[in-house]
């Protein structure tokens, strides 16, 4: 499908562009990843605002997870989250076999160092959409083999 | 046609609040205010009606003498108020609903705009458009 590619290329050139204007400013390497990731969260709130539109309330925190693996996941990257694991107490642990914005990076291990620069913006993106829903939280992502990693939500507590 | 329209952000202050110019705004203000109760209690009602729960629109908060007041709450826990005179009998259920969808619709479209900071004040000319052909025309 057109659209799939037109963000994954616009993606590619957005890291690029932090990267390259980094290496000129003199930024440490660390605040780029905090620069994408701030990117992904302003979209995710404006992307959540739009898909819960017509959806129903949610009743409680695993409604708002479960709405993240489906639809969010779909509507955003063409396919569900493969699985979902929880310890009920504010850990989520999402696993996607076949990230969509990594199959064109590579099939194995070859450059896994640069995996991270892929997946800040998307860390932002769900973080977002959490805090517009209610649910402050940290999200991180782990690779270990391309393309499939694990994103895990650590729910905070007591703030409001 | 309404008296009075607000949006209130999650954090309980408000977003965005019109009212006709010719009473006492101070009161609409208040009404909106107390109101913001009403709506706290009917989200949080666990167990109660069921069929309420899962809807965004709230309904016939609170009636006054005077006038009606109606909620609506998104997912993002913004919530929109509307203010309609008593004596205008003639809106329906229907109509109310639809007023907040257009709200609803135009909210998002401020949200998405990225000049938009989420938690400012809305100063967007198509949102005050899309709530002044909502307001009773003050002459």
């Amino acid at each position: 499908m057109a659209d799939e590619a037109l963000f994954q290329f616009l993606h590619n050139e957005l890291i690029q562009y932090v990267y390259k204007s980094a290496e000129q400013g003199e930024m440490e390497n660390g605040r780029c990843i905090t620069k994408l990731e701030n990117m992904g969260f302003r979209v995710g709130q404006g992307l959540i605002e739009r898909f819960t539109k017509d959806t129903p309330r949610f009743k409680d925190e695993l409604d708002v997870m479960k709405f993240i693996c489906k639809d969010f996941w779909t509507s955003v990257f063409k396919k569900q989250i493969d699985n979902l694991r929880t310890n009920h107490q504010g850990i989520y642990v999402l696993q996607d076999n076949k990230f969509r914005l990594l199959t064109q990076l590579s099939a194995g291990k070859q450059y896994l160092e640069h995996a991270p620069k892929y997946l800040a913006f998307t860390c932002g993106l769900v973080r977002g959409g959490l805090s517009n829903l209610g649910v402050k939280s940290i999200v991180t992502a782990e690779v270990s083999v391309m393309p499939a990693c694990e994103w895990s939500f650590v729910r905070m507590q007591g703030l409001v | 046609m309404a008296v009075c329209i607000a949006v209130v952000a999650k954090e309980n202050y408000p977003l965005y609040i019109r009212s006709v110019p010719s009473e006492n705004e101070l009161k609409f203000h208040y009404t909106v205010h107390t109101s913001l109760d009403v709506v706290e209690e009917k989200v949080s009602a666990v167990g109660k009606v069921l069929v309420d729960q899962r809807e965004l629109y709230l309904g016939l908060l609170y009636p006054t003498e005077d006038y009606k007041v109606y909620g609506y709450v998104t997912n993002s826990k913004v919530k929109f108020v509307i203010v309609v005179e008593s004596s205008n009998t003639s809106l329906r259920d229907n109509e109310i609903r639809s007023m907040f969808r257009k709200l609803h619709n135009s909210f998002t479209d401020v949200m998405c705009n990225p000049f938009y900071n989420p938690g400012d004040l809305i100063q967007s000319k198509a949102f005050d458009s899309v709530v002044s052909s909502m307001m009773v025309q003050a002459c």
